[in-house]
């Protein structure tokens, strides 16, 4: 099942919709930093509020998808992570080290939003220093 | 037993359908939704270790009683490499595949039971359960 990936401004947003197998996540990953250069995406929103569980290799991907994004000039944010999905990783020790998270969507959005403005300020504030 | 659900792994998408499968019974048993999901994560990692180390295998689930408790009892068998050190694979980080290491571990914290039964050239079985008090 291919994930739907929406172009909104700067921001891609990929919702997952359903469970997915490890090659449906490998194939979101090579589309999400595929598409970072091809649409010149300053964020990326992963939704993963339909998912009901995560193991090693969503994990693992996830985590992927954000530093290769991050190494294309693209900040990643998971949103949707259910309490019951947290607590399973939880317990199987997987982390999202170096990774942003927000409750949802909308929150995820205004992180985006509120990076893309530091990095607005942190850019003059250069020219003037300059 | 004659209601086990056996599930083949030979694909990923096996490793799904052995999740949900493990899931639905868990709820039809009157597992909570955070045990549902628990019993779920720990089958994905046990399902793709036989995917991965194994090529291919099956996936048994069952219910069981046990006095005033009721257990959902997972079962994963495949014919492959088996383990050549199991205790090392039970620690975190152990990865033969360069993988993260811990489905082995993660799956046992995730379970009320856990037991590797493993021998070189042989292949490996891992049962696992978990248990819930029946209300009287
Ligand atoms: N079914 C299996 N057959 C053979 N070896 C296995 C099997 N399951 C696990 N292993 C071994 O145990 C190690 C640890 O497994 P696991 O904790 O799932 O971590 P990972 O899969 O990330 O390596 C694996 O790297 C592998 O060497
Ligand atoms: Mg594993």
């Amino acid at each position: 099942m291919e994930v739907p990936i929406l172009k909104q401004g700067h921001y891609l947003i990929a919702s997952i919709q359903s469970a997915l197998t490890d090659a449906d996540l490998s194939q979101l990953r090579e589309a999400l930093i595929e598409r970072v250069g091809r649409f010149r995406a300053r964020g990326v929103i992963v939704d993963v509020t339909a998912l009901d569980v995560m193991d090693s290799f969503a994990v693992r991907t996830l985590r992927d998808i954000a530093h290769m994004a991050r190494l294309r000039g693209s900040e990643t944010v998971i949103v949707g992570i259910q309490p019951e999905v947290a607590f399973a990783m939880v317990q199987l020790g997987l982390t999202l080290k170096g990774v942003s998270t927000a409750l949802d969507l909308e929150e995820g959005l205004a992180f985006l939003d509120r990076q893309m403005q530091l990095r607005i300020e942190r850019g003059s504030g250069r020219i003037e220093r300059g | 037993m004659a209601d086990d659900l056996l599930i083949p792994i030979a694909a990923d998408v096996d490793v799904v359908t052995a999740r949900q499968r493990g899931r639905d019974l868990a709820a039809e048993a009157g597992f909570s939704s955070g045990d549902q999901t628990v019993i779920a994560a720990a089958i994905s990692e046990i399902a793709r270790n036989i995917l991965m180390y194994a090529k291919r295998g099956e996936v048994a689930l069952s219910l069981v009683t046990n006095g005033d408790r009721q257990g959902v009892v997972i079962v994963a068998r495949d014919q492959g490499p088996g383990i050549r050190d199991v205790s090392r694979a039970l620690e975190d980080g152990y990865s033969t595949s360069g993988g993260l290491g811990l489905g082995l571990p993660g799956a046992r914290r995730l379970m009320d039971d856990f037991d590797v039964s493993s021998s070189v050239g042989k292949g490996t079985t891992v049962t696992m359960k978990k248990w819930r008090r029946m209300n009287a």
